[in-house]
């Protein structure tokens, strides 16, 4: 691909990266919550995969579309979550967006574009295609969709159908995979035959693009890249980035089944460390100042946390316990 | 006459014609019409709003999911109901959950043709009902007659959660009437298509007509038989159907799907548990026996319940 898009800016390297740093700094306070008891069900961390994440989300406008996985809590907070209602879904919060009806990383704001993935893997790939789709009908142009999977992830029905159906549509869809190397505790060797997981998207007929998910700068270009064709009608976009899980499946697994041989390989290095590195090489930041930007995002997220805290759970007995919006039906609904 | 396939293309047009939200996607369904001419010429009335999708069903339904989260009214149609087990994840995880979930409503309407016809066999018979109404956040309906296909598909269309939209291939073209109404019974209420006094059916479907037939032939024998259409099975009218009980005090459920934990099993249970004292004998129930759909269409006519098997029912209901 030819690289016409604007070159990524000084400005652009240090805002991704203060996201990055909020989004570990966050999961760190999550990770510790859970460990204390205080969150029920599954903490998922995005440690590793923020650099990917967050250059997906910057990247989108309001207006977009985004269907973020389970490890993007950096592209989520760059496409306009917010610390606090992280903290509500996962704690469970009545006061969050999903009232303690759905948690961890199951929320989203639909009406703004911000699709609340489901479990099954690959099943928002044709869901962020209807809603572009559905734009197209409206005679909306410049408009973006992006939905983040894994490695694993390509393996589904759904993915091969989603893809599929978003290039014969030709529509203005970015899937990012984020190759982590395990689904779970299955390697790669247990996942695909193929040679490398960008040669998909010509089996498809998109556009397929790779990043150095460890290399802030790389994700960066690279996203900006495939959202820019996007927008600018060259179909879907496929972008497979190569890192490793720095942490386990979620917080219940040690990920002892890694191995060793790819922490110690260039896969294995921590893209928030690499990128802290370029600022403080560039002189874009000093120490100090870099310390005073972890200050400031631990004391958000702890008084945030303490907050929350303090908000009611929901309460079965408000519950309205209706799955269908029409009125009409809910008492039928009800004895049901 | 209109027929019951032409009431359901007919529905699709006055939503096309009366709401810009709504698109058809399915495959086959734009120049070709569908397999079964249930959107026969719409592509051509409308352009850009009746699209052929790929062989996805994971995807249509997906797709159609996104689009209603934008704020279209999508209608789907799977070719054979049969074939939504393939976005039976999108179903009944993604569209059936939303509203609960997020609040966002998920107006989209999935045609399912479904039922059985002599010689479409294992993969192109089957009743869904009972799947889909087992999860919660679907609306689940299943139109018997011309006037309801027509009148039930529109009002589907204008609700704000998911339909699943149960239309009778077996009624496709047998069925016509002379002309279709502006309105009907909403979605969620049952009607009484025969009134008696000795027993009573609870049927839906390509059944409702079997049960009918059967009725006549006990009407000679000095035997009324009240028959509920159910219409919709989720929400279900347990209302009309307890106060046919308590005319009757016997009821027999008939119903094409399989028996094990369907509409008929349901009917049972609610009546029971809230009618138990309106019952003068134990219910019945008739079912297709349970295997795969056979192909045949002497095995196939036996498979499902026929005027005779629910005739046979119910005199044994009505001699207890």
């Amino acid at each position: 691909m030819p690289k016409t898009s604007a070159a990524v800016t000084q400005a652009d390297y240090i805002k991704a990266y203060r996201i990055m740093l909020l989004s570990r700094v966050l999961e760190e306070k999550l990770a510790s919550l859970y460990r204390a008891g205080m969150i029920k069900g599954g903490v998922f961390l995005g440690r590793g995969q923020e650099a990917l994440s967050v250059s997906v989300g910057i990247h989108l406008h309001r207006g977009d579309i985004f269907a973020p996985l389970i490890r993007d809590q950096a592209g989520r907070l760059a496409f306009g979550d917010t610390v606090l209602d992280t903290l509500r879904t996962y704690l469970g919060s009545q006061l969050g967006s999903m009232r303690g009806r759905d948690g961890n990383i199951h929320r989203g704001r639909p009406r703004d574009g911000y699709y609340a993935m489901i479990s099954h893997l690959g099943a928002m790939i044709p869901a962020v295609s209807g809603g572009l789709f559905a734009r197209r009908l409206k005679g909306e142009r410049g408009v973006v969709g992006a939905t983040c999977i894994g490695d694993g992830g390509t393996s589904t029905g759904a993915f091969h159908e989603g893809l599929n159906a978003a290039a014969v549509e030709k529509l203005p869809l970015v899937v990012v995979i984020a190759n982590n190397q395990y689904a779970y505790s299955t390697p790669n060797s247990r996942q695909y035959a193929c040679a490398d997981l960008l040669d998909k998207a010509a089996g498809y007929g998109v556009v397929g693009h790779k990043a150095d998910g460890t290399n802030l700068l790389d994700c960066l270009q690279t996203l900006r890249r495939a959202v820019q064709n996007a927008r600018g009608g060259g179909g879907p976009q496929l972008v497979v980035a190569d890192l490793l899980r720095l942490v386990g499946h979620g917080e219940h697994d040690d990920g002892q089944y890694v191995d060793p041989k790819l922490k110690a390989s260039p896969l294995g290095g921590d893209c928030l460390v690499i990128a802290e590195h370029h600022i403080l090489e560039q002189k874009w930041a000093t120490a100090e100042e870099h310390a005073v930007w972890r200050r400031e995002v631990e004391t958000e997220v702890n008084s945030t946390a303490d907050r929350v805290r303090r908000e009611p759970p929901p309460d079965p007995e408000e519950d309205d316990w209706a799955a269908l919006s029409c009125p009409e039906y809910r008492e039928q609904y009800a004895t049901s | 006459m209109i027929t019951y396939l032409e009431a359901i293309r007919l529905a699709q047009q006055k939503a096309l014609a009366t709401d810009p939200r709504v698109f058809l996607y399915g495959q086959d369904i734009a120049s070709f019409g569908g397999a079964f001419k249930a959107t026969k010429n719409l592509s051509k009335e409308f352009p850009g709003r009746v699209f052929d999708a790929t062989l996805s069903e994971d995807a249509i339904v997906g797709m159609a999911i996104g689009a209603a989260i934008e704020g279209m009214r999508p209608i789907v149609e799977m070719q054979f109901a049969d074939f939504s087990t393939c976005g039976l994840n999108q179903i009944v995880n993604h569209a059936a959950t939303l509203y609960y979930r997020t609040g966002v409503p998920c107006p989209i309407v999935v045609r399912l043709p479904s039922g059985g016809t002599s010689g479409g066999g294992p993969f192109h018979s089957q009743s869904m009902e009972a799947l889909y109404a087992h999860y919660p956040g679907l609306v689940v309906v299943t139109p018997a007659t011309v006037e309801d296909a027509y009148t039930m598909l529109f009002d589907a269309v204008a609700l704000d959660d998911p339909v699943i939209f149960c239309e009778h291939k077996f009624l496709y073209n047998h069925l016509k009437a002379e002309s279709l109404p502006e309105t009907s019974l909403p979605i969620g209420k049952a009607r009484l298509a025969r009134t008696g006094r000795d027993a009573t059916i609870v049927t839906h479907g390509a059944m409702l007509h079997e049960s009918l037939a059967a009725a006549t032939e006990l009407a000679e024998e000095g035997f009324e038989l009240e028959i509920v259409d159910l219409r919709s099975v989720k929400p279900l009218d347990t209302d009309t159907i307890l106060a046919s009980v308590a005319r009757t005090g016997r009821l027999l459920c008939v119903s094409e799907e399989w028996p094990w934990g369907g509409v008929t099993s349901e009917v049972i249970a609610r009546v029971s548990a809230e009618g138990f004292g309106l019952l003068d004998v134990a219910p019945m129930r008739v079912n297709a026996k349970d295997t795969p759909v056979p192909y045949h269409p002497d095995l196939w006519s036996v498979h499902r319940p026929t005027a005779s098997t629910i005739a046979a029912a119910a005199r044994r209901l009505l001699l207890s």
